[in-house]
């Protein structure tokens, strides 16, 4: 009985959507032309981008090897050595100890906003945590070189590390996180923890048990987010990192990201060099895309849906 | 939101006063502050110039730049940085009059013409708190390569040498390379240990150092002043005069490049920039006059 009335309600879902797109009203029409141009030219900017850096960084791989590239660990342009294998595991490296760091610190903050704190707290924490979102790069990265930096100098090495950069990292997602995490939670429906806490279950107990998996959807989405921005940070990343070409076995040892190598070379690189700095850029858009799509994959995997 | 004003009227004296400050402080801002050394009539010339190309040169072009225009209102100068290649290529793309390199053309540059405007000696610089006062050119080497890893071993404290570096491709580092680094006995060339931090602007690469009591770079003399401390090489301490002539060994030359003879206001502005009076200008920047 009512499989059948879902199945009525879909074949009038059909019908009114059919007869919406064929728009009767000029200007509804020329409204859906407009906002259609508008996707596409977003769209076609970052196809322009693809393919002009593709363009550029293409011409590298008539002379280098690919997988010589991928996975030399030499990498000295001026002498025709092009390996950046150390630059993915800087990248990777960093990024995950980041993460490693901000994903648990930035959804507590998210309970902690959105579940524990009283009215006061929360009216005056996230305007705070917006604005944190807006300070630029270059200030966390300068914030990074005065003074996280020498701290670190304190346990060995120069201070210019893997360390310093993954606490500039955290700094610059943590609001990231907590903002669209605090969202999530925020989301679930009243009616989900009021049935919780009815049967009992202590305030802990449903925040664990039921918000939590209820909102991992967004939480995740959040953690994509703040990943994103890790992977494509440089500025504050050529400050504190180092930029020595090494493999970073210790998080105090100094490294190189993908970027930074961008950044700190462009200037000067021409010829081969300039195509291998761009060729960097392809591996970092692949870098991107992959490890989006490996979140996304846990995303679909995990989708807790409660039967109404 | 915590504000709420329905009022918007505070609006109006607020944008009043942003006005205000921004047309006035740029009637506070002095001028450069150049004293004007060489008085000569106002002339006629007028026009623009480009100019792009290597950051050790751009501080020196600034100030060459601003001389030339207090004799000639009517002429504006544009100064850029860049890098040294980007000044090969620019001038030779035909995108700016004037390229600036930091080092020697070599065979594989495009064929440019060459104006020389000064040169500049290389130091090596370290901590103030560096015991140490000179290096010879070998050690100098082998720390830079990863041979010496420890203060100790060349006369300093127990310490780690923390090496800092500028980035492949930079005008100080080709000439760093080619003139302390040099080649091993088998001709091959003897490269910066990868370990090293590299830094991409000369000021950047100071910052490190200053930062770092362990550390040892390599700046343009130009960028030299009393915050470091410079190491002499082989018992010569790295000054202008030194530089000049040619006791001090890590020298390079910097040259203004044009696609080819360069006539009108370009042409007065290299004269200008290569004559006897300017001299005095370059060595207060730290530079060495070749005149």
């Amino acid at each position: 009985m009512i499989k059948e009335i879902e199945h009525e309600a879909e074949i009038q879902n059909k019908r009114t959507v059919k007869r919406q797109s064929k728009a009767r009203f000029l200007s509804d029409r020329i409204a859906r032309y407009l906002v259609f141009i508008d996707g596409m030219v977003s769209f076609l900017i970052l196809l322009a981008i693809a393919v002009f850096t593709a363009q550029e960084g293409l011409p590298l791989f008539s002379q280098v090897n690919i997988m010589s590239f991928l996975f030399s660990t030499e990498w000295r342009p001026t002498q025709g050595e092009f390996g950046i294998l150390p630059m993915i595991i800087g990248s990777i490296y960093v990024t995950l100890l980041a993460l490693f760091i901000a994903v648990p610190l930035g959804v507590a903050c998210a309970i902690f906003l959105s579940e524990v704190a009283p009215l006061a707290v929360q009216r005056y924490f996230r305007p705070l945590v917006q604005l944190l979102v807006g300070i630029p790069s270059v200030v966390y990265g300068l914030v990074g070189m005065v003074i996280i930096v020498p701290f670190i100098r304190e346990f060995g090495g120069s201070g210019y590390s893997v360390l310093a950069a993954a606490i500039v990292l955290m700094a610059m997602i943590l609001p990231t996180i907590i903002s669209i995490s605090e969202d999530s939670l925020r989301a679930v429906p009243s009616a989900y923890k009021q049935g919780a806490l009815a049967l009992g279950a202590t305030h802990w107990q449903t925040i664990w048990h039921l918000l939590i998996p209820v909102a991992r959807s967004g939480i995740i989405s959040a953690v994509i987010r703040g990943m994103g921005r890790a992977v494509g940070e440089t500025m504050a990343m050529i400050m504190v990192i180092g930029n020595s070409v090494v493999i970073p076995l210790s998080p105090l040892s100094s490294a190189r990201t993908l970027t930074g190598n961008i950044a700190v070379e462009i200037q000067y690189a021409s010829g081969l060099h300039r195509n291998a700095l761009f060729a960097t850029g392809i591996v970092l858009f692949v870098l991107i895309i992959v490890l989006n799509s490996l979140a996304m994959l846990v995303l679909k995997r995990g989708e807790v849906v409660v039967e109404r | 939101m915590v504000f709420k004003r329905k009022n918007k009227l505070f609006l109006i004296p607020a944008l009043a006063l942003l006005i205000l400050t921004l047309t006035l402080s740029s009637c506070i801002y002095p001028d450069s502050g150049i004293p004007p050394i060489i008085s000569v009539p106002a002339s006629q010339l007028s026009g623009t110039i480009t100019e792009a190309g290597s950051t050790t040169v751009q501080p020196l072009a600034e100030k060459l730049a601003a001389q030339f225009t207090k004799n000639n209102p009517k002429v504006t100068i544009t100064i850029q940085g860049g890098g040294t290649a980007v000044g090969i290529t620019s001038a030779n793309d035909g995108t700016v009059d004037i390229g600036a390199a930091s080092r020697e053309l070599t065979a594989s540059d495009p064929p440019l013409v060459k104006w020389l405007l000064a040169r500049d000696g290389i130091t090596v610089i370290v901590h103030p708190s560096n015991p140490l006062t000179g290096l010879t050119k070998t050690q100098v080497r082998d720390i830079f390569s990863g041979k010496i890893t420890n203060w100790k071993d060349v006369g300093g404290a127990d310490k780690k040498i923390d090496v800092v570096s500028r980035e492949e491709g930079s005008g100080t580092r080709t000439a760093f390379q080619d003139l302390v680094m040099g080649k091993d006995a088998s001709g091959k060339d003897i490269n910066i240990v990868n370990s090293a931090i590299f830094q991409s602007s000369n000021g950047a690469l100071k910052q490190v150092v200053l930062g770092d009591a362990g550390s040892i770079g390599y700046l343009s003399l130009g960028y030299l002043d009393s915050s470091v401390k410079a190491l002499s090489i082989d018992g010569i301490v790295p000054t202008e005069a030194n530089s000049k002539s040619g006791t001090y060994p890590i020298v390079r030359p910097l040259y203004f490049l044009t696609k080819s003879q360069p006539t009108g206001l370009v042409k007065a502005f290299i004269n200008f920039c290569q004559s006897t009076e300017v001299q005095k200008i370059i060595a207060d920047e730290g530079y060495v006059s070749v005149k």
